[in-house]
């Protein structure tokens, strides 16, 4: 049986991912951070086996279009962008600072490689419909990925989006849920529950998959067999664990945004990274 | 006015392939011509206006220019925060076609009166607010309207406003129009009030009227020269008082150190209580001709 996304073990790859993001929370102090552990395999997988792009045309039409719609998850995102050369990793020390292009949460205009300036959530799906439609008008073959928080989800324009996506039949776009099943309040079962998440997602005129969201070779395997079904829109919902990799964030509200991070913690975040 | 809107966006898509027509749940058969020539740019989306906003930003994004129509107030009530975000942040080319500007949904109530859309918009950098005077106008300023950087929100009368803006103006987007002469009073009007501004003019001696089609960003250089003539200056809108285009106004003479008598004339900071017809309620918050004339003649007694 495979291991759940609690039990996985994280390769050098995933671990060396993160320590670009505890980079960026020494520099700026703070950050999402849970948010931003639970996708990075999925960010990761995109970047490296996935999407089209070229780190120095950033703006090249025919590359795929990924947006990070649970834009407080951007540390992952700039981790990627680092680590794929859009811009040097010297930004990641100004983080959230006055003089650094990186927000606490990511900006089209000033990031490159960002593809959409979001934050506040329901946002990107409708902004990835419309990149899908124009790749049709176009007859361009690029693709459209939109990653999605399930806090996102109980956004009612996140649902107007999913419709309108699967009445175009946007076989070409595909959406990630990272389902850590934890908002900042409590659990998402608590809050305000989702399930059956995947019947909805189907419901709304989705072709959907599973997949444990730390798992890169299942990962890897859902994203290459999209889209699934040649009329629909894919939905991957990812099972992933808030704050993945550190003993004492995985499951734990406080580090969902962390303010005031301590030299302490700093270090405590970057042991536990190079700990086997 | 909205027909020739709607006509024209045709007019552009035909001529420009980055043209892209949006509607939410409009009625049936509209811009049918445009669905069957060029179905791939033609889209009606259903009630579900913050995705259409998005979904506009999306395609603009890639280089296209989008008018997307609805009523009002779902532009600007329902979905300001991606007009904020999705729109002004990205400082994308969209075109929010407002129908129903002002109060001309009378008989639907305050549901569907967009009074205060002029004052929501006009505090989102990168907004560029238009209400032209009448259907002539509007023409005018759409076959101008594709290359405008940003995003406009075009505020539609109700159809049937009558022609008060002369043929032969070349429309530019941020520029004023001085329609009648006049320097002693100035009446400084946006929208289709210019017909009631014109009106109250003809009545008095010595009064002018500037239209100010262009609401952001104001054309701070002829609004003050013109204002800077004048002893008394009344600024008239179908919105209410709040932020509204007389506080535009008021916030540009003022800081610009000229002290004519000043009033506004709008709608007071209420939900109208009324149904009716626009023209009822425009009666009954005295946006009026002859209010105009009255005010002006007071503060010309009091300067």
């Amino acid at each position: 049986m495979n291991p759940s996304p609690t039990e996985i073990k994280l390769d050098q790859r995933s671990r060396d991912l993160r320590k670009l993001i505890v980079q960026a929370i020494a520099g700026g102090r703070r950050g999402h951070i849970g948010s931003a552990f639970s996708l990075v395999e999925m960010l990761r997988v995109l970047y490296d086996d996935v999407l089209r792009y070229d780190a120095k045309n950033p703006s090249w039409p025919q590359r795929d279009r990924c947006i990070l719609s649970k834009g407080h998850g951007c540390l992952a995102l700039y981790a990627l962008l680092v680590d794929k050369g859009f811009f040097p990793a010297s930004e990641l020390e100004k983080f959230c600072k006055a003089d650094g292009i990186l927000g606490g949460h990511p900006e089209a205009h000033k990031v490159p490689g960002v593809e959409a300036s979001t934050g506040s959530l329901g946002h990107g799906l409708a902004i990835g419909v419309g990149m899908a439609l124009n790749a049709r008008i176009e007859k361009s073959d690029y693709r459209v990925f939109v990653i999605v928080s399930d806090g996102e989800s109980q956004e009612g324009s996140t649902w107007e989006a999913a419709l309108c996506a699967a009445k175009h039949k946007l076989a070409h776009l595909t959406v990630l849920v990272d389902y850590n099943k934890q908002q900042s309040y409590g659990t998402i079962a608590e809050v305000l529950n989702l399930e059956p998440f995947a019947d909805k997602w189907r419901s709304f005129g989705f072709a959907v998959t599973e997949a444990n969201g730390h798992n890169v070779e299942e990962l890897r395997a859902a994203l290459k067999k999209t889209p699934l079904d040649p009329q629909k829109p894919t939905a991957i919902i990812c099972h992933t664990v808030k704050g993945k990799g550190i003993s004492f964030c995985e499951g734990n509200l406080s580090w969902h945004h962390k303010t005031k991070v301590t030299d302490e913690e700093v270090k405590a975040l970057f042991a536990e990274l190079e700990a086997r | 006015m909205r027909q020739t809107c709607i006509n024209m966006v045709y007019e552009l898509a035909k001529q420009d392939p980055r043209v892209v027509f949006v509607g939410s749940d409009l009625g049936v058969g509209t811009l049918k011509q445009f669905k069957a020539e060029m179905p791939d740019r033609y889209y009606m989306e259903g009630v579900s206006e913050q995705n259409i906003v998005g979904m506009a930003a999306g395609l603009a994004l890639e280089g296209k220019v989008v008018y997307f129509n609805t009523i009002a107030t779902f532009i600007t009530r329902r979905c300001f925060e991606q007009v904020v975000i999705d729109l002004c942040l990205h400082n994308v080319p969209v075109r929010l076609i407002g129908s129903g500007g002002g109060m001309v949904y009378a008989p639907l109530g305050p549901t569907h009166l967009a009074i205060e859309d002029i004052a929501i918009f006009r505090t989102l950098p990168n907004m560029t607010i238009v209400a032209p005077a009448d259907a002539n106008e509007m023409r005018r300023f759409m076959s101008v309207s594709v290359n405008h950087p940003g995003p406009i929100y075009i505020r539609l009368g109700k159809g049937g406003d009558p022609i008060v803006t002369p043929d032969d103006q070349q429309f530019a987007i941020g520029k004023t129009y001085q329609l009648r002469e006049g320097n002693e009073a100035l009446i400084i009007s946006t929208g289709i009030c210019a017909k009631a501004a014109l009106d109250a003019a003809a009545s008095l001696t010595g009064t002018g009227v500037l239209h100010v089609p262009t609401i952001k960003p104001l054309d701070t250089e002829a609004i003050l020269a013109a204002a800077s003539k004048a002893c008394v200056v009344v600024t008239v809108e179908e919105h209410t008082l709040p932020g509204g285009f007389g506080s535009a106004i008021a916030e540009l003479v003022l800081e610009a150190g000229l002290k004519p008598r000043f009033k506004r004339i709008g709608i007071p900071d209420v939900f109208p209580d009324q149904y009716g017809s626009q023209a009822s309620l425009m009666e009954r918050y005295d946006i009026t001709a002859d209010n105009l004339t009255k005010t002006i003649q007071q503060l010309w007694a009091a300067s």
